[in-house]
């Protein structure tokens, strides 16, 4: 455990909690961080210095690497511009694709997430993409030059949970890339499994925005990853299966 | 480690060749660097072999516990960590357990279908000297080519017995069996058979492609050992010297467009554990990068050939031969499983309840032969077989016996496209 840090991009991380810094007040942001342990954090491109007073940058501390995604995007395109536009503002290489073209449910359209991280990664960023958990996605974005692959676990901004769990579990079985759990993680306990499954990271938002305390939150969600992170090194203990053992035996067959 | 004793001289090789022959057995000097490649030899850019042989020398079955067993049997997906204690001597007390285990796999990716195959030989001639095998260049048996019309007529006599899914055999001789002659008999047997598997010297890519368009779409090389050094002693002169051309026939098998490969050690020739370990995660890590493709484990023992009958698989008895497959079932629960007639009738009719998903029927090794064993007619110019079967059941039996134990006899799931 001691020695076990996260990569990602170049770096090396000791945190495996990216903070969310949408939908709470700014004031709120350097505790959340403080109290998370959080590395990295995200930041909508749109969102940033809307006005001169309120720019969100002025509250993130400096030894955080930022996170920017091009939430609002629409297509590869669209994310693409968004994308230079947070290199050119100065946030760093690390950019999350996130391409939506349903203002309702807010899926990830994960056909224009490959094309948009083929052409990033060749451009030399750190690209992240959030997608709808499916297998043969996570190949052609692996093959696209990918650092991570970031699968929601329920709808975003609905704390539901785990609701995609099977298909999580087989992109971290399948894919050699670090599989961050992002969207619908709703409370500690589900981050806690997440990390038990062998996911890398967990990216939360509304969970610690939507909480009473929100600096207590994003600490008790600090405490959860790391009891998963920690439980999965450990491996898993058994499962009893129910029921009796059958006494007809299979391998009465065998001779020498 | 207890060691066959392979070597036997045929009083018909010359002085000249019998010197050729002790020096290839008795001074390493005399034979070619076995890990660098032949002229023609296409090299592919792969790091499969790497992590496979990494992980086999790392593998020490030893330090397994009963803990590790347990462990793995209780889990609800199989590491390679796990595998390794499948493998391990501390699993052989669970062998039922293991076996309930794989039974529940099998179960869940195949229900309860067996495939049937036969095995057709097409040619016996070989330029090796690979000194477990009964084809190897220096035995003395009678050696045989089928000519098309032969061929057709083989094929013929098979295809009237009900089987449908075909695999072709040659020994391992480009001069003799070239690939145009292999891919002449691919398209004869799509004339007949439903689905045309391949088992013959290791090609470049461009030729498994040839051989994929002449109606080919399987194709099984077995690497008989996954230890170099070894496999070095074993395979003393030809082209199947070389190691690392056969390790990577399957991906190029893949990228000439076949639809799925087959593998397998040939267990008895070397640590069979080791051995086992590394055609699981030669299966593992190309599956990894080939995921569309199909793939299948076999799990052949020495058996005694013409001329040398002592011949035997040493350590490796029914029991571990059971394990091994259950721990390939646990770990690779979608792969076909192939026991062939080098097992007897009772370890074949036990182990299609467990793990084994394919097994061939109405068997010759031998060249040419088939129209005297499934009609009875006489045959005087055949060619001698690769080794001594043990099941030696019709299509007709092994059909009913399969039946016979509640499963369903599948004889072809397949379209060529």
């Amino acid at each position: 455990m001691k020695n076990d840090t996260f990569k990602l991009g170049g770096k090396e991380f000791s945190s495996r909690f990216i903070l969310g810094s949408g939908k709470y007040s700014l004031e709120l942001i350097k505790a959340a961080v403080e109290n998370a342990g959080a590395e990295i954090i995200t930041l909508a491109v749109r969102r940033t210095n809307t006005k001169d007073t309120e720019n969100i940058l002025d509250y993130i501390p400096d030894n955080v690497t930022l996170l920017p995604n091009t939430s609002g995007a629409r297509d590869a395109a669209e994310a693409v511009r968004i994308a230079r536009m947070a290199r050119e503002l100065g946030c760093g290489n690390f950019v999350k694709i996130e391409i939506m073209k349903d203002g309702k449910y807010l899926l990830p359209d994960n056909v224009e997430t490959v094309k948009a991280t083929q052409i990033l990664s060749d451009e030399g960023f750190v690209v992240l993409p959030y997608m709808y958990p499916d297998l043969y996605t996570a190949r052609d974005l692996q093959r696209a030059g990918a650092a991570a692959v970031m699968p929601l676990a329920s709808p975003i901004g609905s704390n539901k949970g785990l609701a995609t769990k099977e298909f999580i579990q087989i992109l971290i079985d399948e894919i050699d890339l670090p599989i961050i759990v992002d969207a619908g993680i709703g409370k500690p306990s589900q981050a806690c499994e997440a990390m038990e499954m062998g996911a890398a990271a967990i990216m939360s938002n509304t969970a610690i925005a939507t909480a009473r305390d929100i600096p207590a939150m994003a600490g008790a969600f600090k405490d959860a990853i790391n009891a998963g992170r920690r439980a999965y090194l450990a491996g898993l203990g058994r499962v009893l299966e129910r029921g009796a053992e059958a006494s007809d035996p299979l391998t009465g067959f065998l001779r020498d | 480690m207890a060691e066959n004793l392979f070597f036997v001289d045929s009083e018909k090789l010359s002085e000249k060749a019998l010197e050729k022959k002790h020096r290839l057995e008795q001074d390493p000097s005399s034979r070619r660097d076995h890990m660098a490649y032949m002229e023609g030899m296409e090299r592919i850019d792969s790091t499969i072999r790497d992590k496979v042989i990494a992980e086999m020398n790392q593998y020490d079955y030893e330090k397994y516990t009963d803990a590790d067993v347990r462990r793995a049997l209780n889990s609800e997906r199989c590491t390679v960590e796990d595998l390794k204690a499948l493998l391990s001597p501390a699993a052989l007390p669970y062998l039922e357990q293991m076996a309930r285990k794989a039974k529940t796999e099998t179960s869940k990716h195949f229900g309860n279908t067996v495939y049937l195959f036969t095995p057709l030989y097409i040619a016996n001639y070989c330029e090796n000297y690979c000194i477990y095998c009964g084809f190897n260049c220096y035995n003395d048996i009678r050696r045989k080519k089928l000519s098309y019309e032969e061929i057709e007529k083989e094929m013929r006599v098979i295809a009237d017995s009900g089987i449908e899914e075909i695999l072709i055999l040659t020994g391992e001789s480009r001069t003799k069996s070239d690939v145009t002659y292999i891919g002449e008999a691919c398209k004869l047997a799509a004339k007949y058979f439903r689905n045309v598997g391949l088992e013959i010297y290791p090609v470049n890519t461009e030729e498994y492609r040839y051989l994929h368009e002449c109606g080919a779409d399987y194709v099984t090389v077995f690497q008989e050992t996954y230890d170099s050094d070894k496999y070095e002693t074993l395979h003393l002169l030809g082209h199947k010297r070389v190691f690392p051309y056969r390790f990577d026939a399957q991906e190029r098998a893949l990228m000439g467009g076949m639809r799925g490969v087959g593998f397998s050690a040939l267990l008895g020739l070397s640590d069979f554990r080791k051995d086992a370990l590394a055609s699981a995660l030669h299966v593992y890590y190309l599956q990894r990068k080939y995921p569309q493709a199909e793939y299948s484990l076999s799990c052949p023992r020495l058996r005694p050939i013409i001329n040398n009958d002592r011949i035997n698989p040493l350590d490796v008895h029914e029991k571990e031969l059971c394990q091994i497959l259950c721990a390939y079932r646990i770990f690779l629960p979608f792969v076909g499983i192939t026991v062939s007639s080098r097992e007897q009738k009772h370890f074949r009719d036990g182990i299609i309840k467990i793990a084994a998903t394919k097994v061939s029927a109405g068997v010759s090794t031998g060249i040419g032969d088939h129209e005297s064993k499934y009609k009875g007619e006489e045959t005087t110019d055949g060619g001698d077989e690769q080794f001594e079967i043990s099941d030696g059941r019709s299509f007709d039996e092994m059909y009913r016996d399969v039946t016979g134990e509640g499963l369903q006899p599948v004889l072809n799931d397949y379209v060529y496209v």
